[in-house]
């Protein structure tokens, strides 16, 4: 990629997009909640709410056929490569119409259709299959990304290191994406890492590492395509560390007392859509119609995905035992 | 036909699957330069070089995340963990990832993958080389469990292991590599089915990989004694033959099972459970069963032939079940 097009350029139609991605997963998560304090969603819902930015401006420089890996706080990740809003919350529902068939609920979003392998609920766990997906397009030529999201929880678990030295070993086309919101569950960074500097350890591999501020858009969007020119100008892997935070707690189980609400307040001033929102429409790239026909958008596609869920069905109990093997061997 | 060790068995049957399909690959811990930890792999980098013989580091858990990755990207792996007891780093691999991702996704992903292992005691290697822990994967719904006991299984199961679309563990017995024996070049195993070693009729002998042949010795010491013994060699670990297993015991009404691991939750105490769930009324003896003493395999030779099953023991816990 030339210098010039790794420049993001803020056209009025650029900024809209990043704003209604950004928009997208927030408003789909809000209802989320709220549609949990009602039981209809159960099992461990993880927020994103505060992160937009880092999944949609490393999204920007992903491909069609680039494939994601993520954690189990991936409902933004799923809707930004693609997966329909109806089938992710349908799924959050346990419905049969769900994007896993309501076998994995909102911790193991699947889809083959926009590559996304997951929704892995367990720390680390995604890493190698992304290490393993990217060695397979490069046995077979292919010139893919496999972008592998994470949290910083992660950098201390072996498979961490052993992804990243494997990844570097054999030059594979991964981007390692460390969300880091400071906390693990309820344990600060520096109460579980020695170094506290992800990029850090990621260097230490030989791996281009880079820390930029995930609160940013502009800037994760940025970073993620010179990430992936480096990746594909090198043929390695590269790292980026963004810098965020989560406005809401760990899962809707957490009562947060590892943290004081003024901490919390502070992080919101510079929440990724207030601040992109705020920027855009004093600069006159968006005006305040702009962000009203957004909204509406955004509040139609999440009413539908709503919809769609309740409207969704049950798979019949003696489908129990499907997908555990293939139906027919051979 | 020619004459071939085990070893030799599953390194043609690995070369024979390269040269068939460009998208299987070997990797694992010194599945290269080394030659292979038990030389299973001896001349294969030089055959297929470095990119499809692959020496990965000491990084049980992401290689083996890698080659499920691999299986979901296309490729069809074969990833070689050197002993089940270091498959322990990898397990979360293999339960979370490699069993779940089929069902998880509704079905829309497979995992082709295949994960040899070498399993066993009998090597005087103390505890953290010597267990079998065959019977453990066997609990885990979404993998298939194969144990060559033959030479023959462990040339023809490598193939229909890659063909299926699930993810397969191969366990491969240490003490087997050296047995030889003749087989056909082009041998095809069917991965689905146990098979009877040696027919008899008094009694039913069940076990598989290394306890086969101390199993086999012990139908022939029993027949000195004119008794009749039947073996079922298990074959495929999950899912059981239950309808092989079920053949024959109501057969010969009375069974011993003979498994490798400890007693406590073993296969052989599924096998147990089974039996006694649907062929209860056909038995003429309380059901016995030969496995390893609960404690992890000792060091000291005579104390780890203690701890193991026995062709003696085996004949014992046949005559008591008959009453002899
Ligand atoms: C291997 C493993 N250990 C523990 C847990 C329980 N757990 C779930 S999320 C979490 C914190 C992970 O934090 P981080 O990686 O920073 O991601 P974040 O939740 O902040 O997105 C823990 C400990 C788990 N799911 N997996």
């Amino acid at each position: 990629m030339s210098k010039a097009a790794l420049k993001v350029r803020l056209t009025r139609e650029h900024c809209r997009t990043l704003l209604h991605q950004m928009l997208r997963v927030r408003r789909f998560e809000e209802k989320c909640a709220e549609l949990y304090t009602q039981e209809k969603i159960r099992g461990f819902l993880h927020l994103y709410i505060g992160q937009e930015a880092v999944a949609t401006g490393v999204m920007q420089a992903l491909g069609p056929e680039d494939a994601v890996v993520a954690t189990y706080r991936e409902h933004g990740h799923a809707l930004l490569k693609g997966v329909s809003a109806e089938a992710i919350m349908a799924e959050m529902y346990g419905k049969q119409e769900g994007c896993s068939r309501g076998r994995g609920g909102s911790m193991h979003l699947f889809d083959a259709r926009t590559r996304f392998y997951g929704g892995n609920a367990i720390v680390a766990g995604g890493l190698p299959i992304a290490v393993g997906l990217a060695l397979a397009d490069k046995l077979a030529g292919r010139q893919r990304v496999t972008a592998c999201f994470f949290g910083e929880g992660a950098a201390a678990e072996g498979e961490f290191h052993e992804s990243l030295n494997l990844a570097a070993l054999w030059r594979l086309p991964v981007l390692f994406v460390c969300e880091n919101n400071l906390y693990a569950m309820g344990t600060a960074l520096d109460l579980s890492e020695s170094e506290t500097s992800i990029a850090a350890k990621a260097a230490c591999y030989r791996i281009g590492s880079e820390t930029v501020d995930g609160m940013d858009v502009v800037a994760v969007e940025v970073a993620a395509r010179r990430a992936i020119a480096a990746l594909q100008e090198a043929g390695a892997p590269q790292f980026l560390e963004c810098r965020t935070y989560r406005f809401r707690a760990h899962s809707m189980y957490d009562p947060q007392l590892y943290r004081t609400k003024d901490e919390v307040e502070q992080w919101k001033e510079r929440g990724p859509i207030k601040r992109f929102q705020e920027w855009a429409l004093a600069s006159g790239e968006l005006h305040a119609n702009d962000v009203h026909e957004i909204e509406k958008e955004v509040a139609l596609e999440v009413a539908q995905a709503v919809a769609v869920a309740e409207a969704g069905t049950w798979e019949p109990v003696e489908h129990l035992l499907r997908h555990v093997g293939a139906e027919q061997r051979i | 036909m020619t004459q071939v060790s085990y070893r030799e068995a599953v390194r043609g049957a690995i070369r024979m699957a390269m040269q068939a399909d460009e998208r299987v690959f070997l990797m694992g811990e010194d599945v290269g330069h080394y030659g292979g930890c038990y030389a299973v792999s001896q001349g294969l980098l030089d055959e297929f070089g470095p990119e499809r013989i692959r020496d990965t580091p000491l990084s049980e858990s992401a290689f083996t995340g890698a080659g499920i990755g691999a299986a979901l990207g296309g490729m069809r792996p074969i990833v070689e963990v050197m002993t089940c007891n270091f498959s322990l780093l990898s397990i979360d691999q293999i339960m979370n990832n490699a069993a779940t991702i089929r069902h998880m996704s509704g079905g829309q992903f497979t995992v082709p993958v295949v994960i040899r292992m070498a399993t066993g005691g009998g090597r005087q290697l103390a505890a953290q080389h010597s267990h079998s822990l065959e019977g453990w994967y066997a609990h885990i719904p979404g993998i298939r469990v194969l144990a060559p006991a033959t030479v023959e299984d462990a040339a023809g199961m490598l193939a229909p292991a890659l063909d299926d679309p699930d993810p397969v563990l191969i366990f491969e017995n240490a003490l087997l590599y050296n047995d030889t024996a003749d087989v056909d070049d082009a041998v095809a195993v069917d991965i689905d089915h146990a098979v009877i070693r040696r027919e008899g009729s008094d009694i039913s002998l069940i076990t598989y990989g290394g306890s086969l042949g101390k199993t086999l010795a012990a139908a022939e010491e029993l027949a000195a004694q004119d008794i009749s013994a039947e073996v079922l060699d298990l074959r495929i670990l999950r899912p059981l033959d239950e309808a092989a297993i079920l053949a024959t015991v109501s057969k010969t009404q009375r069974c011993v099972i003979v498994d490798e691991g400890w007693r406590s939750g073993s296969l052989a105490a599924e096998i147990m459970a089974r039996i006694i769930e649907h062929a209860f009324w056909t038995l003429d003896a309380p059901l016995a069963r030969v496995c390893s003493e609960e404690v992890p395999v000792p060091y000291a030779r005579h104390l780890e032939e203690a701890a193991l099953p026995s062709t003696e023991k085996i004949v014992a816990a046949a005559l008591a079940v008959l009453g002899r």
